[in-house]
This record gives C-alpha cells, structure tokens and sequence, in this order.
C-alpha cells in the first residue's frame, strides 16, 4: 500500500483509539480530503474531531496547542511545508517552551505533520524543504517520513509521548510504496535497524556487509529514497560499496548509528533537499568531526540544493534541487579520495 | 449575587483574598487592595535590586481582574498576558507562589523559571508573547467543547495585542466553531509607548463584530459595575452560544515596565482620582477601609518575608 494510504490509515486508528485525538487543518474535510489525500474519510468517520480550517496557519497551530495544554492529542496538516512559516511563532514561543518554562507542570504534545519538498514543478513557495529552520529549536523533536519507517509506529511513539514534534512528509514519498526492513532485508540491500534507548530506530542499507562499505551516506525523507537506489545502482555497476543511513528523527539527533558507520568507512556524505548552508549537514558535518576527527579520511561532505529560490521550471528546478545526479556524484568523488 | 461568586480559594491567606462572612464590598476592596499593594511592594524590590529582569504592573486596572475572575469556577481556565500579575492573584490568592517566583526561587509557582510573565497552575497561565495566546485559550475551549462540559476559558489582552494578526484568525475560527471563549480586552490607552491614536485604526468594538462575535463595551474603573456585566458574560459563554468579548476602557497608572514612561502627567493625574480603589473605596466605612488595608499590608509584609527566606 502506498505512503499516503498507510498514513491515513495510521491516522483514522489513532482516531479511534484514542479520544483525545484531534486532527485540524485546511481542506482536510471530504470529499476533498486534503491535497495529497492523507485524511480523505476521515473527517465522515469522526466529524467532530477531524476539522477543517480557514487559512489561518497561526490559528491551527496556535488552538492546537490549547488543545494539548488541556490535556488532548492534536495533530494540525500543514498543506504545504512552505507554510510552516506562519506556525514559527507559535512552535518557537509556546508550543516547544511551555513544558520547561512552566517547571514540568502542563505539556504541550502538538503534532504538526507538513508536507514538505519539490520536483514537482510547484514553484518558490510551494516546494521549499523548510525543516532546517526548526532544528536545533530547544525542546522540539523534528522527524522525517520515509519508506523504511512505518508511520504506524512513529505516530505511536509520538502518541504515547509528551513532547511537540514536526513531522515532514516529502510529497513525493505519498504515492510511493512503504518498504520497512522485512527479514533484514530492503528488496535487495541489507537492513540493519539500530534502537538507541528512547529514538525512533535509525535504518542502515547496503549492498555488501557494513564493515565492507567505504562511504556512509546520511540522508532522510525523499532523498534516502534516492540515495538507496543510487548505491544500489553504484554497487552492483561500479563495486563503489556505500553505507545509507536513515534516522528518522533528525533533530535532535541519535549520533550512535552515525559514529558506527563512520567509524568503519572515515568518510560521510550528508544529502539534504533543504538550501544548502546553516544546515542538518552542517550539524552533521560538525559534530561527526569533533567526535572522530582522527578518524575521518577527508572531510565530511555536505550535499544540499542551492541557496536560492525553486525554479517552476523542470530543467531549471532540477538544477537547484539535489538529486540523484547530485548523490551519484557526491559518492564517486569519495571513492575517488578512496583509492 | 454574593453567594454566586467564587469563594477565597481554600489555603490561601484570608488577610488578601477575603474573610468569611464579610460584606462582597469589603472583600473586593480587599482583592484589589492586595493586588495594588503587591505590586507596588514589587516596584519597591526592584528598586532595591532583588529582582531580575523586569514586570509589569496593572496598577489602575485591579477592578477587571477581580470583577471577572469572582464568576469563574473550578474546571474553568484563564490564559494572561504579559501583564499577568492582578489575574493571577484574583484567580488564585497564591501571593507567595507568585513573589517567590518573581524573586527567582525555587518555591516559585514555576521555581523562578517563567519569573514575571510566564505563570502556570491549576486553572492558570500566561505567556509574554502577546497575542499567540489567544489561539492557545480557544484551543482550551475547544478541549472543553469535545468534552461536552460548561467550563468556559478566558483569554486576556490588551488594546496593544490588537495589532496580532493570529488574534484576528482566532476570532474567525472560535466564531465558526461556536468555542466557549471569552475574550477580556483591556485597553488601557496605551500599548507600551504608544498611544491608541497611533496604534488603531477604526474602532476597537467594530473588530470583533466584523466576526459576529458580541462584544459588551464598558468604560469603567468600578468593580461593583464591571462585575454585573463580567457575570453576564460568563454565563452567556458558558450556556453555549459561543465566543464573546468584554471590551474594558480602563487606564494603567503606573508605567510599562520598570521606568519606561512618557505619558503626560496631567492625563495620569486626573487617573488617578477615578482609579479602582478610589471608586470602590467611597463605598466602604473609613474604619473598615483602613482595616481591611492594615490588614493586607501585614499579611503582604510576611509573604516578602518568607519569600524572601524561601530557597
């Protein structure tokens, strides 16, 4: 079944497993079911805890956290991740401070899931991957979607916790299948999955064993998808043997599963769709270099879309964006340092 | 009418919240008293240097606090501003949690943490953010609506948070989903530095009507007036129909902050002649006035005191 369906499904079991579940967000209500389809049926099942909205971002995040504070579950859809902009007040100065400043009294367990990401032509303001700008927000979990982890699971940990989180849907991850390691395996590659007390587990692929890799690339959400079908592709045409990792949540991060590939490998390649600079990898490339610094055989590579505006254009977008072309590249010239 | 109101909650100091028994005129004049002066004890500590950071008082503005906060009962919620001290201490009557919370102290109502702004108990809380906490009182509304309760939540602004766009987005969505959400604008002439004559466009009434939210408009320093009209409007929220707005013309005598003050002070004179305490005050017996009052300044002396004691 594809992303979007899991993920719908995922919803309407919270819905009916829980009564403090709310979910509010704009056009979600049938028959439109919101834009990418995520809550179609859902708002005919539980009318009234499954609200439409006006376009009022504040709002939606803002009753959200009321809501929360009061001791419910909701869950606010941001259409497009661009818009992720207007909730900035409410995730940096209420929703993630409530908990600490008020010394442990009240909770504020917000679910903001937003679609997120380009390649579709969308332009400047409809395809931006925008979540950089929420890392590193003190008391603020950020997790990514993709088709190794199973929302099912992931909204259960966000359920049974009382943190806020922000979960990014890559668009374009909807109308994929989900493909979470089944026998140690995805499809073709070896699937490791690694459960640091208290994260969400960081997924491990590759062609060969792990201690035969000599890259590990860290990426999520839609450009792990890429980056699993490029070393696939590089293993089986070139010998080029890479390590891709997963987490999930990527902010804060479990560095564990990182420093152990990186540890074997001494090179790391980190791929991002968000504007390069100031970013995940930048974090990564930070904090992998103090912690292994002796270890590491060339300096870690940072690979994100150019600083600059989304092109509506295909030839164009495609130049800003990362993609495959962008991860193939990354990962020869570190095999090239290799030999 | 009196019996209605809510009670001095239990464990708190009778001296400042209200004595059994007593007339209703004597224990509003008590609440606003304890809250002037606890504030005014406030200014004086900061002047010495025993308090970080900074506060702002509603001296001037009492009589709203107590008059709302007395048709409030238990399971009912109050979301405050930046300005949060006078709802607070009319809600909950907590004066040491509160000092000792402004003086930084972990016996603080939030162990110093929140300091001035940033309050929370049972029934309670406040942000420094101004109007982001309008959409967090209407989402307490919401909780209570799908509960299927009475319990109403009350959100307090100013005439300055006025210019929030998020306030405007609220309006709109607690009107369509018809929230058990009352809105106390106290517009107090001055958003900081800045006069309502450089702040506002239009009139302040027309805003919420724009929404079809009902608005009840009172330009008023008396406890006694504001509290028939707080109660209406309780009730109505709380009956059903949906969100409503208490717009109170009040004034703020003291300054913004700690010293930030440039306002006329021939207009902040003639303020004071109609302030809360005045008005009620003609109200009272001098003999219990001054005995209410000595009463609440012994009391307040040794919350400083055990605040100041405490870890």
């Amino acid at each position: 079944m594809i992303f979007a369906k899991e993920l719908g499904d995922t919803l309407r079991g919270a819905l009916g497993d829980d009564e403090r579940v709310v979910l509010l967000g704009e056009d979600i209500a049938d028959p439109y079911g919101g834009a990418f389809k995520v809550t179609r049926g859902l708002s005919t099942a539980f009318p009234q805890r499954v609200r439409t909205t006006p376009i009022s971002e504040g709002a939606i995040a803002g009753i959200s956290a009321g809501l929360a504070l009061a001791g419910y579950r909701p869950i606010a859809e941001v259409m497009f991740g661009d818009f992720l902009t207007l909730m900035f007040d409410q995730v940096v100065n209420h929703i993630a401070k409530y908990q600490k400043m008020y010394a442990e009294q009240a909770t504020c367990p917000v679910i903001i899931r937003a679609a997120t990401g380009g390649h579709r032509g969308y332009g400047p303001t409809h395809s931006q991957s925008l979540e950089k700008h929420f890392l590193g927000v003190p008391h603020l979990r950020v997790v990514a979607a993709s088709l190794y982890h199973d929302p099912r699971e992931v909204f259960a940990d966000f359920l049974r916790r009382d943190e806020p989180v922000l979960y990014v849907e890559h668009k374009l991850l909807y109308p994929q299948h989900l493909t979470p390691p089944v026998g140690g395996r995805v499809g073709d590659l070896i699937a490791t999955s690694d459960n640091s007390p208290g994260m969400l587990p960081t997924i491990r692929l590759s062609a060969v064993p792990a201690e035969d890799c000599t890259i590990s690339v860290l990426a999520y959400g839609y450009q792990a998808m890429l980056a699993a079908q490029v070393i696939e592709r590089l293993a089986i045409e070139e010998e080029i043997f890479a390590e891709l990792i997963v987490p999930a949540q990527i902010a804060p991060m479990d560095w564990a599963p990182v420093e152990r590939s990186v540890s074997v490998t001494g090179r790391l390649v980190t791929i991002e769709e968000g504007a390069d600079g100031w970013s995940w990898g930048s974090e990564a490339a930070s904090v992998i270099s103090r912690r292994l610094f002796g270890r590491l055989r060339q300096p870690v590579d940072v690979v994100a879309s150019e600083p600059t505006i989304i092109p509506s254009s295909k030839p164009k977008e495609a130049d800003v964006l990362v993609g495959s072309a962008r991860i193939e590249a990354a990962l020869r010239a570190a095999h090239k340092e290799s030999r | 009418m009196s019996t209605a109101l809510a009670p001095a909650r239990d464990g708190t100091d009778e001296r400042l919240t209200g004595v059994p028994g007593e007339p209703l005129a004597h224990r509003r004049y008590r609440r606003m008293r304890f809250i002037r002066r606890f504030e005014e004890t406030l200014l004086q500590l900061f002047e010495e240097g025993a308090l970080n950071g900074t506060t702002h008082a509603c001296i001037g503005q009492e009589a709203d606090a107590v008059a709302v906060t007395e048709h409030l009962a238990d399971g009912d919620h109050i979301f405050s501003n930046h300005r949060c001290h006078g709802h607070y201490l009319a809600h909950s009557g907590d004066a040491l949690g509160l000092m000792a919370e402004i003086m930084g102290k972990e016996a603080g109502v939030c162990r110093g943490l929140g300091g001035s702004q940033h309050i929370c108990a049972p029934g309670f809380k406040s942000n420094g953010v101004q109007g982001g906490i309008v959409p967090n009182a209407a989402g307490i509304a919401l909780a209570n609506q799908l509960s299927g309760n009475d319990a109403v939540s009350v959100v307090f602004i100013g005439d300055g948070t006025l210019g929030e766009g998020v306030v405007y987005e609220t309006l709109n969505m607690a009107a369509l989903w018809k929230l058990p959400l009352l809105v106390v604008c106290e517009d107090n002439r001055w958003a900081q530095s800045t006069p309502i004559a450089a702040n506002l466009a239009g009139d302040m009434a027309s805003r919420f009507a724009a929404f079809g939210v009902p608005v009840r408009e009172v330009d008023s320093t008396d406890v006694q007036e504001l509290s028939e009209i707080a109660g209406a409007e309780v009730a109505a929220v709380r009956s059903g129909e949906g969100p409503r707005v208490l717009l109170i013309h009040t004034y703020r005598l003291c300054h913004h902050s700690k010293s930030d003050d440039e306002r006329p002070e021939r207009e902040i004179a003639e303020r004071w002649l109609v302030e809360p305490l005045v008005v009620h005050g003609r109200r009272l017996d001098e003999a219990d006035r001054r005995r209410i009052e000595d009463e609440v300044e012994t009391a307040l002396s040794e919350v400083v005191a055990t605040a100041r004691a405490s870890a």
